[in-house]
């Protein structure tokens, strides 16, 4: 029972990092058609970033916000210069810019920061909380409670604000929200600020756990493409469901089956699931426009 | 006689393969050539997948692991040589596409994406944990063709890298030669009318399942040739041949020259296999430049390469 819970509780700390990535990825999508594979980028400058200010002596909560608004330009300086010039290149272009954005970021902080791993303190200290037997470090809530926070933020603005409904109108339709006034470019460059934002946040929340350094982009990218897949792409639920579901499974297969092939179960589930539901588990059955 | 379309393409390729050698400095420059041809052959088949067909995948490197995997375990476990250990591994991967094909096919953009790139995974996975089997992360030697040795006795005495500068090169000239045979044939025109849109080919009687899946399986044993050419010349082997990065490493190669055109795609190959290599001189301004560069060719030349420069020749003569 206590094994059960502790890989019940790694799994959902895991879920957590992977469903913040997965919402980011939904943000951009949303906004743009656009599947950002620089993901991953973000949540490696916000680890990063906080590192070296800290560092240099800034206090952690301090360099923790300055990363993020540092990052969250970083994202709208992606969409400003590589993906707005790019709007009605086909999809595949696309893709393949922000694989070159993924790598020029990368080369970026390989440059300005360096190659090593890096690590700042925990927020709570790192003594270990007993729950029924099972484990779980005081930081692992925080990334929990990150992902919890977040996703609420989120639902309410998109449900409650003018702004959040903007978006949804321009994700819907690009040509129907500039006819009811909605500018659909400031839509698209508020979704990369907070996608960038959140890929930040969750680096700050997990750098104490898992450590940081300038290639760990690509990793976390494919957990959240595949996250945000599994959910359904564009719907925020699904993500959120999407991400802690894949953290679960491959806890619960690096318990029980073998670590090696965790990643390994985590695709098997992910194709068996799409191949019942091609969607996605959130996502609605698509039409042919003719 | 004026020039088909096709025969001149294969025509400029070939001398292209015939004539560089001419401006080769030293020995090394056989062996980026012919790593430009294999990763040429295997985008070769992303443009009959992705450029033809419409379907992406994130996954084909895996085929590039079986073919590459056959040829370095089929002579030691199974007695065969090594050049039918390729034509297994050809098979194999035309039998495997075809059992994940019909399935994985009926998903559409970003979800066949994923489950490819599943694929993918997997097949790295089981090359990386299997190491009693496989040799593990560690990699594999794989034995030789002995081809080379072969043309020797009939008196055409080659050095080891410009032997495989002429057989990859001679593969990648087939391959083009296949592929744009299949562009103007009457499923080539099938795939592509499904591209535009598969409730219109479906309208005029295109069966759209069955054709995916061909156009599936004919990249993955375009790849899975790839992944076998480079064990071969290589003579040795690790599972990140099958790896993620490789499949985007492809993909990449693929849209970046021009994801309809065969020589786009051959272009884009070369660009990308040259690009590391002309940039490590620059050692850590590496990615920033290559980052920086693909994502200025995309911006500005959103067809790819080779589409938008012919245009713009056009544009002016």
């Amino acid at each position: 029972m206590a094994e059960l819970l502790q890989y019940l509780l790694s799994g959902v700390t895991v879920g957590a990092v992977y469903a913040l990535v997965a919402l980011g990825f939904t943000l951009i999508y949303n906004a743009s058609d656009v599947v950002n594979f620089a993901q991953g980028e973000f949540v490696m400058l916000g680890g990063m970033i906080s590192f070296f200010a800290w560092q240099a002596g800034i206090p952690l909560p301090l360099a923790a916000i300055l990363a993020i608004i540092a990052t969250a330009s970083v994202g709208v300086l992606l969409n400003k210069l590589a993906i707005e010039p790019a709007r009605g290149a086909p999809v595949a272009s696309l893709i393949i810019i922000t694989i070159g954005a993924s790598i020029f970021l990368r080369g970026g902080a390989q440059l300005v920061f360096d190659k090593q791993l890096h690590r700042f303190p925990s927020f709570s200290g790192d003594d270990p909380i007993r729950i029924l037997g099972a484990t779980i470090l005081p930081q692992s809530l925080w990334v929990i409670a990150g992902a919890v926070a977040i996703f609420l933020s989120l639902w309410l603005f998109f449900a409650h604000t003018l702004t959040g409904k903007a978006v949804l109108a321009t994700a819907n339709n690009r040509i129907a929200a500039s006819l009811v006034g909605i500018n659909p470019n400031h839509m698209m460059t508020l979704s990369f600020a907070v996608s960038a934002a959140i890929g930040a946040l969750a680096g700050v929340l997990v750098t104490p756990i898992t450590l940081t350094s300038y290639d760990l982009g690509v990793a976390i990218a494919l957990k959240g493409f595949a996250a945000a897949m599994l959910g359904g792409m564009g719907i925020p639920a699904g993500a959120l469901a999407g991400g802690l579901l894949l953290g679960l499974i491959e806890a619960f297969t690096a318990g029980y089956v073998s670590s090696v092939y965790k990643d390994a179960v985590a695709f098997v589930v992910i194709l068996a699931v799409l191949f019942a539901m091609p969607q996605g588990l959130f996502g609605r059955k698509a039409m042919d426009r003719v | 006689m004026r020039l088909s379309r096709k025969h001149l393409t294969l025509l400029v390729l070939a001398l292209l393969i015939a004539l560089a050698p001419a401006l080769f400095p030293s020995n090394f420059y056989y062996r980026i050539g012919a790593l430009i041809f294999v990763n040429g052959l295997a985008v070769t088949g992303l443009v009959v997948l992705i450029g033809f067909a419409g379907q992406i995948s994130l996954g084909h490197a895996g085929f590039a692991g079986i073919g590459a995997y056959a040829c370095a375990l089929a002579p030691g476990y199974l007695g065969l040589h090594p050049g039918l250990a390729m034509l297994l591994g050809a098979v194999l991967s035309g039998g495997v596409a075809w059992l994940i094909g019909r399935p994985i096919l009926r998903l559409k953009g970003y979800y066949l994406a994923v489950a490819t790139l599943g694929f993918g995974i997997l097949v790295s996975m089981v090359l990386a944990n299997e190491a009693k089997i496989t040799g593990g992360p560690d990699g594999r030697e794989v034995a030789e063709l002995g081809l080379r040795g072969a043309l020797a006795t009939i008196g055409i005495g080659l050095s080891n890298a410009q032997f495989w500068y002429a057989a990859t090169g001679l593969a990648m000239l087939l391959g083009a030669w296949v592929a744009l045979n299949l562009h103007d044939s009457p499923t080539g025109r099938a795939l592509r009318a499904l591209h535009d849109s598969e409730v219109a080919a479906r309208t005029v009687g295109v069966d759209v399942a069955r054709l995916k899946l061909s156009a599936f399986v004919i990249s993955a044993v375009y790849a899975s040739l790839s992944g076998s050419l480079l064990a071969l010349m290589n003579r040795f082997i690790t599972p990140d041949v099958a790896g993620f990065l490789h499949s985007v490493e492809l993909v990449t190669m693929t849209v970046f020259g021009g994801v309809g055109s065969v020589p786009g795609a051959i272009l884009g190959a070369a660009t990308l296999t040259l690009l590391p290599q002309a940039l490590t001189v620059l050692q850590q301004y590496e990615n920033l430049i290559l980052g920086l560069i693909m994502m200025l060719v995309m911006i500005f030349m959103r067809d790819g390469l080779l589409p938008s420069l012919m245009r713009r020749l056009k544009g002016r003569g």
